[in-house]
């Protein structure tokens, strides 16, 4: 239609991101346990590495109880420091 | 009385009443200096992220606890003078902490990790 003939210098956003929202603050979780893998693997990509913020959409108080616990994991060799797809 | 959790790494090569000997022994240890054990909870053999010692398994054992806070110490002595341990890590425990273990023992969420009904 007529909008798509016009050229935008900057390319039109087709899809609208989602509305990210904080985990912890929308499910009442007050204690990220280290020992719960599955759910630290929400934070992690494939390399292993931590998600940041932007990526994760935690608020900064939960973020950093998440790079704790993650830490507390990798130092009991729960979770690997580096790996490749071990999703 | 402060609440801790203590993680455990022993050689994979321990046996069944090697594995519980050490148990009974660090709990008495906790009990004699002053503190009380709340849960323990042997994971047994289960395989490593990466090999520590160039083992790649380990049997994991996770005590929680509570005690005065000179009770790590004398605990951690112990544990690096243990050859058996490869591992160990204590954490201290706040309130939603151990409010989690609790509801985790006992029937754990309603939901796991969704909106409590």
């Amino acid at each position: 239609m007529a909008k798509n003939e016009i050229k935008y210098l900057t390319a039109i956003k087709q899809e609208k991101p989602k509305k990210k929202f904080c985990r912890f603050k929308k499910y009442g979780i007050k204690y990220v346990d280290y020992k719960d893998i599955e759910f630290l693997k929400k934070f992690v990509n494939e390399q292993g590495k931590m998600l940041p913020r932007r990526l994760s959409g935690n608020s900064l108080k939960y973020q950093r109880k998440v790079a704790d616990a993650v830490k507390k994991a990798r130092q009991m060799s729960l979770l690997p420091y580096v790996t490749d797809l071990f999703k | 009385m402060n609440n801790y959790e203590l993680m455990v790494i022993f050689t994979p090569v321990l046996s069944e009443e090697d594995f519980k000997s050490a148990q009974k022994k660090y709990q008495d240890l906790i009990k004699e200096n002053g503190g009380d054990t709340v849960a323990s909870n042997p994971w047994g053999l289960k395989s490593l992220a990466y090999p520590i010692d160039k083992k790649t398994t380990g049997i994991y054992w996770i005590l929680e606890f509570t005690g005065p806070a000179t009770i790590n110490e004398k605990l951690k002595i112990q544990f690096l003078r243990d050859e058996q341990i490869m591992r160990h890590m204590i954490t201290k425990l706040d309130k939603y902490a151990v409010e989690y273990n609790h509801i985790k023992r006992n029937g754990g969420f309603p939901v796991h990790k969704a909106v409590e009904a």
